[in-house]
């Protein structure tokens, strides 16, 4: 799966380094379920998170240190996020995505797609 | 802890003896007697000679913990070139810059350039998150290295190993050495005679300090088992920001300070991000290191100064 970067129209708030990616294809309109996982003190929170299909799932770095969002089964992966940067995933798919950052690979989280 | 405790000689008092620049005295240990010399002179002893570490650069840092990560470098970088004597080269384990962009990697170079020294580097992860995942890195550094940056050298009968353990980082895991350079480790090692002193260094510590941070290396293990045979090692690392060493039969592991910022102890703070400590008492913990091989059998002779107090 290819990680498809787009501009987010729907998400003026999020800064111009922000990085959108798409799992499949899928509009952003799907918008109404937006989560957020944080990044703070090395650590994904929530931790886990469950989202419906279609849901657009923000990651946003608040630590002094980049990191990044690795899907550990190579479907997605982020650039490296410098503070206060984003980064987007649409997950259309139901199932379990367990990830990691690329750069601390001890730092873990998972999303949870399901109807 | 020290390996020197045992001999009588507390290596904490020989520190606070020396002094880094102009004057500085530097402590050896040769056949289990003290020695202290000027530190020119003690390079310029017969067939041994001094190399320097620094590590974790960070350059383009530019918050609380330190807003100019830059200028720290700069003042590293000046303690060095104020040594009375030129050392042979100095070693670099990574983290160069902060994000790997180009005016990063340049500022790096022209500071780390007015030393006059050959350099030889190791990645950090900082510096491969560039688009290409590392390409800037080695079009820049690894000009004579092999995959993802390692290589070796000799200088003076010690035979020096360059690693790369921040790349294919497993989740949930630490640092990662992998097959293909482990396979290459086993080659350029098979030739050697046990008696050759060896110093790996690489940027993630080669022995496990904190596995809750991810600091270690996942397979150092089947490194550590290629140098077995050899009756000296020295292993130096970067990537904590700050000292802490330990002794495991013929190998002494060696972390060393940052010039941008310290990073707390394990366990003392909820993760390992940068440590704000009161600008005053910033260059404490940020600092240069000096090695001086002697062939008299006993290990190297490592010495860390701080930019300040």
């Amino acid at each position: 799966m290819r990680t498809l970067a787009k501009p987010s129209a729907l998400k003026g708030a999020i800064n111009a380094a922000a990085l959108t990616a798409a799992l499949l294809v899928a509009p952003v309109a799907s918008a109404l379920d937006d989560s957020k996982v944080t990044i703070d003190n090395f650590a994904f929170t929530p931790n886990v998170i469950t989202v419906k299909p279609g849901a657009v799932v923000t990651f946003e770095n608040h630590d002094d240190i980049p990191h990044s969002i690795v899907d550990a089964a190579g479907k997605f992966h982020s650039k490296a996020l410098d503070t206060n940067d984003t980064f987007q995933v649409t997950f259309d798919q139901p199932g379990e995505y367990n990830y990691y950052c690329g750069l601390h690979s001890h730092m873990r989280g998972k999303v949870i797609v399901a109807p | 802890m020290s390996r020197d405790e045992g001999r009588g000689v507390d290596r904490r008092q020989a520190l606070e003896c020396m002094i880094w620049a102009g004057t500085g005295v530097l402590w050896t240990v040769a056949g289990g007697v003290p020695k202290s010399a000027l530190l020119g002179t003690a390079q310029a002893a017969e067939s041994g000679f001094a190399f320097l570490q620094i590590s974790d650069s960070h350059v383009g840092f530019d918050k609380p913990a330190n807003p100019n990560a830059l200028g720290t470098l700069n003042e590293a970088i000046d303690k060095i070139v104020a040594l009375p004597a030129k050392p042979a080269f100095m070693i670099h384990t990574g983290d160069i810059s902060h994000l790997s962009k180009p005016k990063q990697f340049d500022d790096a170079d022209q500071t780390i350039g007015r030393a006059k020294l050959d350099v030889h580097y190791v990645p950090g992860e900082h510096d491969l998150i560039d688009e290409d995942n590392g390409k800037a890195y080695l079009e820049r550094y690894g000009k004579n290295a092999k995959g993802a940056g390692w290589y070796s050298f000799d200088q003076q009968g010690v035979h020096f190993i360059g690693l790369v353990n921040v790349v294919n980082l497993k989740a949930g895991g630490m640092g990662n050495l992998g097959p293909e350079q482990l396979a290459w480790l086993a080659d350029d090692l098979k030739d050697k005679s046990a008696s050759t002193p060896i110093v790996v260094f690489a940027h993630i510590p080669l022995w496990t300090v904190a596995p809750e941070w991810g600091w270690g290396t996942d397979d150092s293990a089947q490194a550590l088992a290629l140098l077995k045979r050899f009756g000296s090692v020295t292993v130096l690392n970067g990537h904590i920001h700050q000292l802490m060493q330990k002794v495991e039969g013929q190998v002494s592991f060696y972390t060393a300070r940052s010039t941008a910022f310290p990073q707390p102890k394990p366990g003392a703070a909820p993760s390992p991000g940068p440590m704000t400590v009161p600008a005053g008492e910033l260059r404490k913990y940020l600092g240069v290191r000096s090695v001086v091989y002697h062939p008299t059998g006993e290990p190297l002779a490592v010495t860390d100064a701080a930019l300040a107090g």
